[in-house]
């Protein structure tokens, strides 16, 4: 276990950290269980055993920069502030979700919170992610575009034109890779000839790195080491996280394309369990203290329930609405 | 507790409990496999949503066609109480289908099929051996056969070989032609499809699947300016013998990016043949001579349409003609123009239609181009009255041009407006009751043909 804290985070720091990533935890078991009562429809991709990488960058984060994902962005949402009772009401598709229930679980997005997505083809939000970084160049912001991307996204073309462009016009953008070895039941193996994926960056003269994305301070030693790189470069950054999905692609995955071992043996470095031992045992927090915000999120997200099923459908006029400005 | 039957997918109605994991008194964590729940795709495990002791098992192993949503066991959790068990017996039948037509879909079946069987459309009066089987299994039929009468027939796409195809259709094939003639690609479509194209152009018979064709919009490139334009531009040196296949239009709530129809996309190129069937026979003869063609083919499936039974010839020289239409059903006071999804659409409303007293001629284009012109403009003359029904955004839309191919050779026998009863011209929404809305219903088919009749 890594014990460095080298961003000398405080305590109460890392227990909202680890208080977020318990969050999105709790919230993607419910999901599972109200798509399974037939509340959520259409696919539904969780992040259960990904918490790490999205929690672990939110660490290295000024709240300015935008963020840019595909369709397994709950979790992602969630770590941007938003509501998880308006994230909920999205997915059961009602009139209080963050889209108005149009968008469902793939299409989420929250300009307030800096969130530009939530895209369902894969590949399309990364240079989504690099138009926006020019936009904070153009305008002389301080702002990083962080965009992530899976690893059966990095066989996609256009993600190559999106790194050439962002290194080529120095646009400061983070290219996040979360590598959880599959898309869909094609194990990373089967689909990405040479080596390390970020790699594929680097020859495009990106700088990068690859990272330990269960634990918690890895992902966030690398996310300030990133940050710090495109402050003083005004360059892209490319990290590629090495993380594992611990649930199916979406809910209909039967899984067949991976062993149960390995699932569970995923599971014994699952991220939230070790923050919560490191917390524990490294940092002396009380088990008490962790408890209770534990329990604060499994009340809270009874509430989520209770509001996203309370919701009403959307009005049916909403069905002609904002297809134009 | 309760623990219900989950929804495992976006289109699962009913399951069948294979087998359970845990018995009563045992103890689980969240994560912990209950049971084994076969779907309409695949057979899933069901996870333990919470930390608890099993209390009771309301349903037995080897129970079959269980409703999702039906109690089958009841978990103590740690700290509550215990809720008490309703007696609801088990549903036996379908519920009203998910995909917002009102109908259970074994009666859509049962309509589909009679029809059929009616108008064996076969001018060489084969006696076809024949088997109730799904569109699954008969466009997973055609491509084997074709794989067997032609060894430069190759299959290529995302999921495919080993995960036996995302919705299925390619079950089976990579075990059977092994991993160099069925291929799983990365997601790279628009490579994949250009390198489709160029193994067409130099002989092979690629069958090239999206996973959706919502996907195929990253290769619409390759398809419009290679595929299609190859042999013209090359004064007829150069043909393409190529598939593309996948399901095309709107599953069941998978929101504005992953449902749209793309009919009007294709037909509108010049080279490319499109076709669009409705029902497990048309897709197996269709797709058998849509490999066999010398030129590139869109053949656009329907997700919905997958798990519909109807009779299908066994024989592998069953071939249904690309460019001909069939006439589904024979009437004579309106002509009802219908493609893959409409055409069921078209079926659901029809107890209605005929509640008015009117008798429809309903047309299964199953081939938008070529077109079978002939096949329609017979119908009209003879009804007078037109209204076609399409999934796709009504604006430019494939039955707009139809509508104009209908006035313009048929002019002097229309008695009527032509109505085009179209998805609204909005991305598709997610919420149940938008989405509903977004596509025909039959309201909106009665209606077209109430008014192309003058009945109030
Ligand atoms: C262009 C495109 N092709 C295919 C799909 C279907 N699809 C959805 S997710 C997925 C796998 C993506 O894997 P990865 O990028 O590793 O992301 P992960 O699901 O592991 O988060 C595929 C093939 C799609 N959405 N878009
Ligand atoms: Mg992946």
């Amino acid at each position: 276990m890594n014990k460095k804290n080298k961003n000398n985070f405080t305590n109460d720091q890392l227990l909202k950290f680890y208080e977020k990533m318990f969050l999105i935890r709790k919230f993607e078991e419910k999901a599972a269980q109200l798509y399974g009562a037939g509340k959520i429809g259409g696919f539904c991709h969780l992040y259960i055993g990904q918490e790490a990488v999205v929690i672990g960058i939110l660490s290295s984060i000024n709240s300015e920069d935008t963020v840019i994902t595909a369709y397994r962005d709950h979790g992602h949402i969630l770590a941007r502030g938003v509501d998880p009772k308006l994230v909920m009401s999205e997915l059961t598709g009602r009139k209080d979700g963050i889209s108005k229930g149009k968008g469902g679980s793939m299409h989420m997005f929250s300009k307030a919170n800096r969130f530009y997505g939530g895209h369902g083809i894969v590949g399309a939000q990364v240079p989504l992610g690099v138009g926006i970084g020019f936009a904070h160049k153009y305008r002389n912001e301080k702002k990083i575009s962080r965009v992530y991307l899976g690893d059966g996204a990095m066989s996609n073309g256009q993600v190559f034109e999106a790194f050439n462009l962002a290194s080529l016009w120095e646009l400061p953008v983070l290219f996040i890779i979360e590598n959880n070895k599959y898309g869909m039941g094609t194990s990373i193996g089967r689909s990405a000839a040479g080596g390390e994926l970020y790699e594929r960056a680097t020859v495009f003269g990106i700088k990068g790195e690859k990272v330990d994305g269960m634990n918690f301070f890895n992902v966030s030693e690398s996310a300030i080491r990133a940050r710090e790189y495109i402050e003083k470069n005004s360059k892209p950054y490319i990290i590629e996280m090495d993380t594992y999905r611990f649930r199916g692609h979406s809910m209909s995955d039967p899984g067949l394309y991976r062993t149960k071992d390995e699932v569970n043996k995923m599971k014994e470095i699952d991220p939230v369990l070790m923050m919560k031992e490191t917390l524990l045992n490294d940092y002396k927090i009380q088990e008490e203290t962790i408890k209770n915000v534990e329990s604060d999120i499994k009340k809270q997200i009874k509430d989520v329930e209770k509001f996203s099923l309370e919701s009403p459908l959307p009005d049916l006029k909403e069905l002609y609405t904002e297809v134009y400005l | 507790m309760k623990i219900l039957l989950p929804a495992l997918s976006p289109t699962m109605e009913t399951g069948n409990l294979v087998k359970w994991l845990v018995k009563e008194g045992d103890s689980v964590v969240s994560g912990d496999i209950l049971a084994e729940i076969e779907t309409d795709k695949a057979t899933m495990e069901l996870e333990s949503p919470d930390d608890g002791k099993v209390e009771k098992i309301l349903v037995k192993e080897g129970t079959e066609n269980i409703s999702v949503n039906t109690e089958i066991a009841l978990l103590r959790v740690d700290g509550e109480e215990i809720e008490e068990i309703s007696e609801k017996p088990i549903e036996k039948s379908p519920q009203v289908s998910s995909n917002g037509s009102e109908q259970p879909a074994t009666e859509l079946k049962i309509s589909m099929n009679s029809l059929l069987n009616q108008t064996k459309e076969n001018s060489d009066e084969k006696n076809w051996s024949e088997k109730e089987i799904s569109m699954r299994e008969a466009l997973n039929k055609a491509i084997e056969e074709e794989m067997e009468y032609d060894k430069d027939v190759f299959l290529l796409g995302e999921e495919v070989a080993e995960y036996d195809g995302a919705y299925k259709v390619t079950q089976g094939l990579l075990d059977k032609f092994g991993s160099k003639r069925v291929l799983d690609t990365p997601i790279s479509e628009h490579g994949f499809t250009g390198l489709a194209i160029g193994a067409a152009m130099a002989g092979l018979k690629p069958v090239c699947e999206f996973m959706t064709f919502n996907f195929s919009m990253q290769a619409i490139d390759q398809i419009v300016n290679s595929a299609a334009k190859s042999l013209y531009m090359s004064g007829g040196e150069i043909n393409v013998p190529i598939v593309f296949r996948g399901p095309n239009g709107a599953a069941a709530r998978v929101g504005a990016q992953h449902s749209q129809c793309f009919i009007s996309w294709f037909s509108h190129i010049p080279g490319l043949i499109v076709i669009a069937p409705s029902n497990a026979r048309d897709a197996k003869g269709l797709l058998k001579s849509s490999i066999r063609n010398p030129n590139p083919v869109v053949f656009l499936e329907h997700e919905l349409l997958y798990k519909e039974k109807t009779n299908v010839p066994e024989e592998n020289d069953f071939l249904i003609p690309i460019g001909k239409g069939n006439l589904i059903k024979e009437g004579k006071d309106v002509t009802i123009i219908g493609f893959s999804m409409s055409v069921q659409r078209i079926l659901n409303a029809l107890p209605s239609i005929n509640k008015l007293g009117i008798s429809p001629d309903i047309i299964d284009l199953r081939s938008i181009k070529p077109l079978d012109e002939e096949l329609i403009y017979k119908s009209v003359k003879k009804t007078n009255r037109v209204v076609i029904v399409e999934d796709g955004f009504g604006n430019t839309s494939f039955g707009s041009h139809l509508s104009y191919l209908i006035q313009s050779n048929c002019f002097d026998f229309l008695d009527s407006e032509i109505i085009k009863v179209s998805g609204k011209d909005v991305p598709m929404p997610y919420a149940e009751n938008l989405e509903k809305l977004a596509l025909p219903n039959t309201d909106e088919i009665v209606s077209a043909v109430k008014k192309v009749s003058y009945i109030n």
